[in-house]
Formats: C-alpha cells, sequence, structure tokens
C-alpha cells in the first residue's frame, strides 16, 4: 500500500559529496544535514539488530507460509479420521494413502475427540486465522485512516461528530461489540467476523491518524501545497498519509495480534465462522470437554495462538522501537 | 472539580443513552426484523404477525422507542423468549457472578502488576526485570479463556484444588465462593495484569528520569520516599488510564472465561441468547456490560482528579 520511495526523500544521501554512495564514517559525524534512513531501510535495520523482532518475523512468515500452503504441509488431510483421542507423539498404522500396504504414520500433536490429527487441524485452522486477521486490520485500517484524517483535517464540527463515533466505539469492549455484531448480522462467515472485530479496532486507527495529521497539518509543506491549489484529497493522501505511515504501520502490526486473538474467542464462543471450519477458537472450545481424558486436544492449538500471537506483539515492539514512537501514541 | 465530575457523569450518561439507542435500531435492522430472526425463515405468518403483536412491532418505531425507554426506566426489562424468566430475574442472578470475577481479577491483576512494574523499572536491566518484562509480554499474548483451561487442567484436573465447574453464591460462605472463582478470576486477571504491568513500568522509567527526581536525590531525600512519594504518584496517573481502559479485557474475558467453567454470568447468558435469537435478553445484557464498562471508567476519571490535582483546577484535557 506505502510506496517507500516517495516517503522520505533521501537527499542528504543522493547530493552527497561522494555521488549517489556511502558517506564515509569520518565525514558523517560532521554532517549538519540531518541524516533520515526511509521507513524500509529503519525496518531492515531493527531486524538485523533486535534479535527478538527478528525471531517474531521469522515465526510470522513461517505462519503466513503455513496458512497459504497449508495442503501441502499438513501431514494429513482435514478429515482424515485416525484413532480417537491419541495422546502426541503417538503412532496410527494401517493404509492412509490408498497404496494397499500398511504405514506407520506419528500423530506429533496427538489426535482429538473425533480421531482428526491435530497438527494437520492446526495448519488448515491457521488459514482461517490470518484471512480473519489481515482482512480485519485491512477493514479498520481504511474506514479508521479514512475518519481520522477527515477528522483530523476538517477539524471543527466534523471533527467533533466523528471524535463522539469514535469514543462511542471505545465504549464497547471488543468481544462484547463483536457479539453484539454477530447478533445484528446473523454471524456465521467469514466477512461477518471480520465487521464484527473489526469495527471495535476503527478507533484506535482513527485516533492515530487525527493526531499524526493534526501535526502535520500546520507543517509549511502543507500550507505551500494549499498555496499552489492542490485539492484537498490530494492533499490527505499524497502529502499527509504518507507522513503519518509510521505510527500506522506499527499500530497495524499490533492489531493483527488482537485480531487473531479476537477472531479465536469469536470461534471459542461458537459465534465465529462456520462451526465446521476447522479454526484455533473451535478446535480449543472442542477439546475443553475432555481436558480431564486429552488435555492436549484444548492445549496445543491454544500454544499455536499464544506462539503467533507473540510473534507478532514482538515484531511490532521492534518496529516501534524502529520508527520511534512512543508507547502512549500506539499501543 | 465538582463541575469536572458532573461534566464527566453527563457525558457517561450521553454515551449510555447513545448505546442504548443503538441496540434498540440495531436489533430492528436485523433482516426480516427481530421476529423473523427469532421464530426462522420458515415460520407461518401468523406465527409472525402474533409475536409481532406481542412484542408491539405494529406501533411506529417512535412510539416503540418511547415505550421500551419508559418500561426500561420504570426496571420493566422484558421476558426471555425461551424460558419463562423475565429478563430481569436472569440478569439479576448473572451479574453477581461476572462481578464476582470481575472485581477479584481486577484485585489480583492490580495486586500482581503494580508490584511488577515497580520492580521491572527500579532493577531495570537485572533478572528481575527481565523475568516482569518477559512474563507481562507473554501475559498480553495469551487469551483468557486459554489461560483457563490450562488453570483448569493443572489446578482443577491434575491437582484437583479447585472445582472444574461450577459457581457457589457469596451466601453461602466466602471460602466455598473464593474457590468457585478464583480459577475464572486468574484466568481473566493474568492478561490485564500484563498489560498494566507494562504500563507501569514505562511510566515509572518515565517519571525517573524526570529532573525533579534528581532534585530529590540532591536534597538528599531517601530513595524510599523518593520512590513512594515523588516517582510513583506521578507514574500512577498514565496506570490508572490503562487500568481503566484494560477493563474491557476483563469484561471481555469474562465472557469466555464463564464459558470455560461452566459459570451461568453475563457472558454466557449473552452467548446462549444470541445462539437462541433470545432477543430481549441480548439486548439488555448487552447494555448492561457497556453500562459497567462506562460506569467504572467513570469511576476511573473521578479518580483522576483525586490523583492529579491539575484536572481539578481546571486544566481540562483538549
Amino acid at each position: 500500500m506505502s510506496n517507500t520511495e516517495d516517503d522520505q526523500p533521501d537527499f542528504a544521501r543522493y547530493e552527497g559529496e561522494f555521488g549517489a554512495g556511502e558517506v564515509p564514517v569520518e565525514y558523517e559525524i560532521e554532517d549538519t544535514i540531518e541524516e533520515h534512513a526511509s521507513t524500509a531501510e529503519r525496518i531492515v535495520s531493527t531486524l538485523k539488530r533486535d534479535k527478538l523482532a527478528f525471531l517474531g518475523a521469522l515465526v510470522v512468515v513461517a505462519f503466513v507460509l503455513t496458512a497459504i500452503f497449508a495442503p501441502y504441509v499438513a501431514p494429513h488431510g482435514p478429515e482424515q479420521q485416525f484413532g480417537f483421542m491419541q495422546e502426541p507423539l503417538s503412532e496410527s498404522t494401517g493404509d492412509f494413502n490408498g497404496d494397499g500396504q500398511q504405514e506407520t504414520v506419528t500423530h506429533y500433536l496427538g489426535t482429538d475427540s473425533f480421531g482428526y490429527d491435530i497438527l494437520t487441524r492446526i495448519i488448515y485452522g491457521a488459514q482461517i486465522s490470518l484471512l480473519v486477521a489481515f482482512a480485519t486490520v485491512a477493514f479498520a485500517f481504511t474506514i479508521g485512516t479514512a475518519l481520522g484524517t477527515t477528522a483530523g483535517f476538517y477539524g471543527g464540527k466534523l471533527d467533533s461528530i466523528i471524535m463522539r463515533g469514535i469514543d462511542f466505539i471505545w465504549a464497547f469492549p471488543t468481544i462484547i461489540l463483536g457479539v453484539g455484531v454477530i447478533a445484528v448480522l446473523g454471524g456465521l462467515g467469514w466477512l461477518n467476523v471480520v465487521i464484527a472485530i473489526g469495527i471495535a479496532f476503527i478507533d484506535d486507527f482513527a485516533r492515530i491518524v487525527r493526531g499524526e495529521v493534526l501535526s502535520i497539518r500546520e507543517e509549511e509543506y502543507i500550507t505551500a501545497a494549499e498555496a499552489v491549489g492542490m485539492s484537498d484529497s490530494r492533499i490527505m493522501l499524497r502529502e499527509i498519509l504518507p507522513n503519518a505511515v509510521s505510527p500506522i504501520i506499527v499500530q497495524a502490526t499490533l492489531m493483527i495480534p488482537l485480531a487473531i486473538l479476537g477472531e479465536a474467542a469469536l470461534s471459542f464462543l461458537g459465534l465465529g465462522v462456520k462451526p465446521t471450519t476447522p479454526t484455533w477458537g473451535l478446535l480449543i472450545s472442542d477439546g475443553r470437554q475432555f481436558i480431564s481424558q486429552a488435555w492436549w486436544i484444548s492445549v496445543m492449538p491454544g500454544l499455536a495462538i499464544m506462539t503467533v500471537v507473540l510473534a507478532f506483539n514482538t515484531l511490532g515492539d521492534g518496529l516501534r522501537d524502529a520508527l520511534d514512537i512512543s508507547e502512549q501514541e500506539v499501543n | 472539580m465538582w463541575r469536572y465530575v458532573a461534566k464527566r457523569t453527563a457525558h457517561a450518561f450521553f454515551v449510555m443513552w447513545l448505546v442504548a439507542t443503538t441496540v434498540f435500531v440495531g436489533l430492528r435492522s436485523v433482516p426480516g426484523g427481530p421476529v423473523r430472526a427469532m421464530l426462522g425463515q420458515e415460520a407461518t405468518p401468523e406465527a409472525v404477525a402474533s409475536l409481532r403483536a406481542e412484542l408491539g412491532l405494529n406501533d411506529p418505531l417512535y412510539v416503540q422507542y418511547v415505550d421500551w425507554f419508559a418500561s426500561m426506566l420504570t426496571g420493566d426489562f422484558g421476558r426471555s423468549i425461551t424460558s419463562s424468566e423475565s429478563v430481569g430475574q436472569l440478569i439479576a442472578s448473572a451479574a453477581p457472578r461476572t462481578i464476582s470475577i470481575a472485581a477479584l481479577a481486577v484485585t489480583l491483576g492490580l495486586a500482581i502488576a503494580i508490584p511488577a512494574g515497580i520492580i521491572g523499572a527500579t532493577r531495570r536491566n537485572q533478572s528481575a526485570d527481565y523475568v516482569a518484562t518477559l512474563g507481562a509480554f507473554v501475559g498480553i499474548s495469551l487469551p483468557a479463556f486459554f489461560v483457563g483451561i490450562l488453570l483448569a487442567i493443572v489446578f482443577g484436573v491434575w491437582l484437583g484444588w479447585f472445582p472444574v465447574v461450577g459457581y457457589t453464591p457469596l451466601s453461602e460462605g466466602v471460602i466455598p465462593w473464593l474457590r468457585g472463582i478464583i480459577l475464572p478470576s486468574i484466568a481473566v486477571g493474568l492478561p490485564y495484569a500484563a498489560g498494566v504491568t507494562r504500563m507501569m513500568r514505562s511510566s515509572l522509567i518515565e517519571t525517573l528520569n524526570e529532573q525533579y527526581m534528581r532534585t530529590a536525590v540532591a536534597k538528599g531525600v531517601t530513595s524510599r520516599t523518593r520512590l513512594y512519594k515523588h516517582a510513583l504518584q506521578n507514574a500512577l496517573i498514565p496506570v490508572v488510564t490503562i487500568a481503566g481502559i484494560q477493563l474491557a479485557l476483563i469484561l471481555g474475558g469474562s465472557v469466555t472465561v464463564e464459558i470455560v467453567f461452566g459459570i451461568q454470568g453475563l457472558g454466557r447468558v449473552l452467548v446462549n441468547s444470541i445462539l437462541e435469537r433470545n432477543y430481549p435478553v441480548t439486548q439488555m445484557t448487552i447494555l448492561l456490560v457497556a453500562g459497567i464498562f462506562v460506569f467504572m471508567n467513570l469511576l476511573v476519571d473521578i479518580m483522576y482528579t483525586a490523583i492529579d490535582p491539575r484536572i481539578r483546577y481546571g486544566g481540562e484535557e483538549a
């Protein structure tokens, strides 16, 4: 979405004494022009420096790839059944690929009460998690940024009306708002889940963007843009937003784990995507009644949620430090 | 100060009125209306007509709105559709459970978070800080219902210390009541504690770096007084905000955790009412939960004036 090239023009570097290359270290200290790395450069250098954020990024990439290539990664089919409630690392022997020969397969995370391989179900569950999480953040991002930019740019009456609405969304706890939206929309279906969770996140984006816009509005280049007769929408989209992109990126990264948790909670409650689709929340909920016989049915998908959410949080924290955004601004 | 409190209270009531109106309009904009939703798509036209009449849905919208509001103000919250209980009774039996869990969760959460945050900030980059920071980081990544399931497995099933299912009212004794809600409260309170710990730590670190802290050292104030009198009072201000906003986490967490522990609290009532399309119950539970949240935050705002004199003397936020 963001084009990093026109993000922050890097004059200092391109017009340096040594041409479009590196400035030797000894000169850099005396350089009075403040040098700004581009957003992308700062992210890359953070990932190189911050081991935890790098680890988080690795897990995030692994999670995304697993979700996309679920059918190739998963050891079995999502509907393939084995013995009921087999322990983790237990084995099943039988003809599973239909070649007429007996083979032994290991259930690394055990099987559930229907005899499904839990690792397989978790891998397929990652698809819904990923889809809902990204779609939710995209939804909240689009609406929240639009509202926040409009409110911050025009100010006055429009600003107070929009911010009242935002306060109102804030008055609901995420899950309660989500559950309420599901009650109205009828639930069941990933788009409804996206709207239900996404609405609760609009206020976070709107607030941050509005704050950024309010400060950027006072910059001279905005006055200049107005003076040359740029249209309002062009100023907002081409002049203001690219300069407000850092906190938005951090906020989005920190919202994804919240969306994953929200989706998991809704499907745990039975109000998420179709009850037959294996989502992580639903897997935990299925295992709940068997905790005395087979603890692993609930615990394994729970650990999956924890790992992915933890990874996104470490990455988000790393980005926040990299882009130098205070914790008060984004959290 | 009283002007500020009055203004805040008025605002809270305004938000509640907005919430109520939205719930009213929202549930009436369900495709096919609430009656279709309640009876299902296959209902006969006669059944639909009679239920519409019974619920007063044939009146003009503004009449329904005024009626609904008037009956709510007189304490008549309507009847549950699936059982003979009134919504008022249903909520009266569910609310104490949720409130018990939430109250214990907040208490436990703050009892963990504030010391942990102080330790993290005062022993910065020592092993105690790493434990607190890492713990808080894992804590914000855990859904409450998963913590609940882990606790139920370890302390309920394996160790057998606490019941895995059910709730005992406070009237039957404090100990049985506590035994019933301790695991759910920890499950709800841990993610809450994690969020507050992070805020406490970063806010206290910021305060400890202030100029006036150096002045206090120069004056020869003891480190204990410096921490508790000078730093903490100032560091607590943003913590109180977060502690209030994060109450959403407590209420939301309680909804899922009640299902883990089979406690018939507001969360369970709400979810069941949605699954059964029991609209009168749904709208009142949503309203009540939102109300608890709004008024807890009002309380937090008022507490503010006690901690931060700047608000008392008219310096209001923009």
